[in-house]
């Protein structure tokens, strides 16, 4: 097991990340909306060398059905060879892949073929709400401590939603995160800021408010979450709370900046009460305290109500529901993902209190149904949701998927599911690469997409 | 009063063994250097880190050298072997384990705290014991242990021991700076935990045989 040198996918700084060589390899989590059949991890072939290029060329199915698979992480990455808590002779090998609905957490082995992976773990939700006190989790990421895991619900499967440790070797589970919560109680995504100390948490709702799809008085009511949560990492304290306020609700896909150096980050809010908008907002240092700020609203797309699924057909239109985000190696760009209207927009955000638009593609979305030129019956569903961008910035992949209780809120008819990619320019511009285009197989829909050897939102750094 | 070398060589040898590990903080200075954009910074990291290390050595040692005065000193280098395979055992099992308690954002004091806590948990300290006794044990004419005879000895050998450590990590440090660059650190940063583990079991041995 011991290594002798750092794993080669670790990489001090994302200056140097983003030098990484290309990947060959995609892991795509795919759910069974119906929960029948067991969802699975499948791996894509993204290497345009290949006779394989743009197929699944690999899968591993869970031992059971209904996990709701969501955003699944690697048991170790760069953040080992942070000076502090240095531990930097692991292996990237294992995909730390939560069930969303099921609160079961598998650990999957890549290496010994990483087109066939194999799982050799499994912690089922009783172990969970018993040594941490959550459930339904959500998102992973390697860090200074080990693997963090955070859920969207307590043991009871209400509210606080929090984060868990796992040991990075063994896999056990080691427990609640949080030493003083303060006045956090909802739990969506989260990351930080390792070049300053600082855990940022955001917020969905309780389990009971969302499994079976969102809510509309929650929702109007502005009960979901609509908070950003500052925390000191170290101390694992909760620090700050910054409310965007009832018109902004579903704060979610938090993107600080990879530069350790630098104290701001992105996060997308999904829909504005008043005029159905997203927004992007900046968060900062300022001070001695965290301040945030909207740097892009993008508008909604008035529609004729014949068009628009029942839940919009009182508002005339198609909101453009910014369901996540990702930001570039190099903290240049931001990707946007509209899933309602269809677009993927490409900002430059350079400066991150005024982002430029910089290119914008359209695929699916509830109204436009756009195409593309590898699709076979044209009129696509589904819109770009979960996005991921090569190390090198040169790649961007999104899948169309949201959740298996909402995806029917926004396309009734269901999502049919695909996964492309786009090609970016050297100084912004994206285009799709015709010749990737997988009409994902029925059955499963496909969600978050991970690169071998790491990606733009896996690792986290600790030198500029 | 005769007093051999080849001890004192040991002691510098192992200050420098313990400060070539980037776990007992030359690396940390080289980050906060990079962070806060100055070699100043460098250096001045480098005054806290070797003296957190170095308090808990002087624990370790002052207090291996007082439970000599009352304990037969072979009971003791058994003792102190028994704890150094322990510590190797529990190194390599939970070693990487720990609660992270200081941060990029540290101040000095933080450091120094950070280079006491790496240092007491890495056992650095339990390396020293085989050659601070016998050191102690030549500086007494009735080769015995005892209080006037043992603590300015026990002194010397931290100092030593210190001033060996400052050095390398002040070149290591200086030199990643100033010119190799982090990126060496992705295939040069080879597996100090096992060499440590090794150590630390290797030395436990030699007390107890």
């Amino acid at each position: 097991m011991a290594i002798w040198q750092p794993d080669p996918s670790f990489y001090p700084s994302p200056r140097m990340a983003a030098k990484a060589p290309e990947e060959k390899l995609a892991y795509v989590a795919a759910f069974d909306p119906d929960r029948k059949i067991p969802d699975a991890i499948a791996v894509v072939d993204v290497d345009p060398k290949s006779p394989s290029y743009s197929t699944i060329v690999g899968q591993v199915d869970m031992p059971n059905a209904g996990d709701e698979l969501h955003h699944f992480g690697w048991n170790a990455c760069s953040s080992c060879l942070c000076p502090n808590a240095p531990h930097p002779h692991m292996e990237r090998r294992y995909l730390v892949v939560p069930g969303l609905r099921s609160s079961r957490l598998h650990i999957i082995d890549i290496k010994p073929d990483p087109k066939n992976p194999k799982i050799v773990k499994v912690i089922e939700p009783e172990e969970i709400a018993e040594k941490a006190g959550y459930s339904r989790l959500h998102t992973i990421h390697c860090g200074p401590e080990g693997i963090y895991v955070n859920a969207l619900g307590n043991a009871d499967g209400t509210a606080p939603g929090g984060i868990f440790l796992l040991d990075p070797q063994s896999f056990h589970v080691l427990g609640q995160w949080e030493m003083d919560r303060g006045t956090q109680k909802l739990a969506y995504d989260f990351w930080w800021h390792l070049g300053h100390d600082t855990m940022v948490t955001s917020e969905w709702g309780t389990p009971d408010t969302f499994e079976n799809g969102l809510v509309p008085e929650i929702l109007l009511g502005s009960k979901y979450g609509r908070r950003l949560h500052f925390w000191d990492l170290h101390k694992r304290k909760h620090l700050q709370e910054i409310d965007f306020g009832d018109e902004y609700q579903l704060v979610f896909e938090l993107r600080p900046a990879h530069n350790p150096t630098k104290a701001y980050g992105f996060v997308g809010c999904v829909i504005s009460l008043k005029d159905l908008s997203a927004s992007i907002w900046t968060w900062y240092r300022d001070g001695n305290k965290w301040a945030v700020k909207k740097v892009i609203e993008i508008p909604a797309e008035p529609a004729e109500p014949e068009l628009l699924p029942p839940v919009l057909q009182g508002f005339k239109a198609v909101a453009p529901l910014v369901t996540d985000i990702d930001l570039s190696m190099d903290d240049r760009f931001l990707y946007v993902s509209c899933w309602g209207t269809g677009d993927m927009i490409q900002y430059d955000v350079s400066d991150p209190f005024s982002p430029k638009e910089t290119g914008r593609v359209r695929i699916g979305g509830i109204v436009s149904r756009a195409s593309h030129a590898g699709a076979k019956n044209g009129a696509l569903n589904g819109g770009p949701q979960m996005v991921e961008i090569s190390r090198d910035g040169k790649r961007v992949y999104f899948t169309n998927s949201l959740y298996g209780a909402i995806d029917p809120q926004f396309y009734p008819e269901g999502i049919d599911g695909w996964m492309v990619k786009l090609d970016a320019g050297e100084n912004g511009g994206i285009k799709f690469d015709e010749n990737f285009f997988i009409d994902w197989p029925k059955g499963h829909r496909p969600h978050q997409v991970r690169l071998e050897g790491g990606d733009c939102s896996s690792d986290s750094y600790c030198y500029p | 009063m005769t007093i051999s070398v080849s001890p004192w060589l040991a002691l510098v040898g192992l200050g420098a063994f313990h400060g070539l590990n980037p776990a007992m903080g030359w690396l940390f200075a080289v980050a906060l250097g990079l962070h806060r954009q100055s070699r100043r910074i460098v250096w001045l990291s480098l005054i806290p880190i070797a003296l957190g290390h170095m308090i808990s050595i002087a624990a370790v040692v002052i207090g291996v050298v007082l439970l000599g005065l009352i304990v037969d000193q072979r009971m003791l280098e058994v003792a102190a072997g028994v704890v150094l395979l322990g510590w190797a055992a529990y190194h390599a099992t939970y070693g990487h384990r720990h609660r992270v308690r200081i941060g990029m954002t540290t101040g000095m004091m933080g450091l120094g705290f950070w280079s006491f806590l790496m240092a007491t948990a890495h056992g650095a300290g339990l390396m020293l014991v085989p050659v601070v006794i016998p050191l102690c044990l030549t500086a007494s004419p009735e080769k015995e242990l005892t209080t006037a005879g043992s603590l300015p000895i026990a002194l010397a050998a931290i100092s030593t021991h210190m001033t060996a450590m400052l050095v390398v990590i002040l070149v290591i440090a200086t030199c990643v700076y100033e010119w190799f660059g982090l990126s060496f650190l992705r295939r040069g940063w080879i597996n100090f935990d096992l060499i440590w583990v090794a150590a630390l079991a290797i030395i436990g041995l030699v007390l107890i045989v």
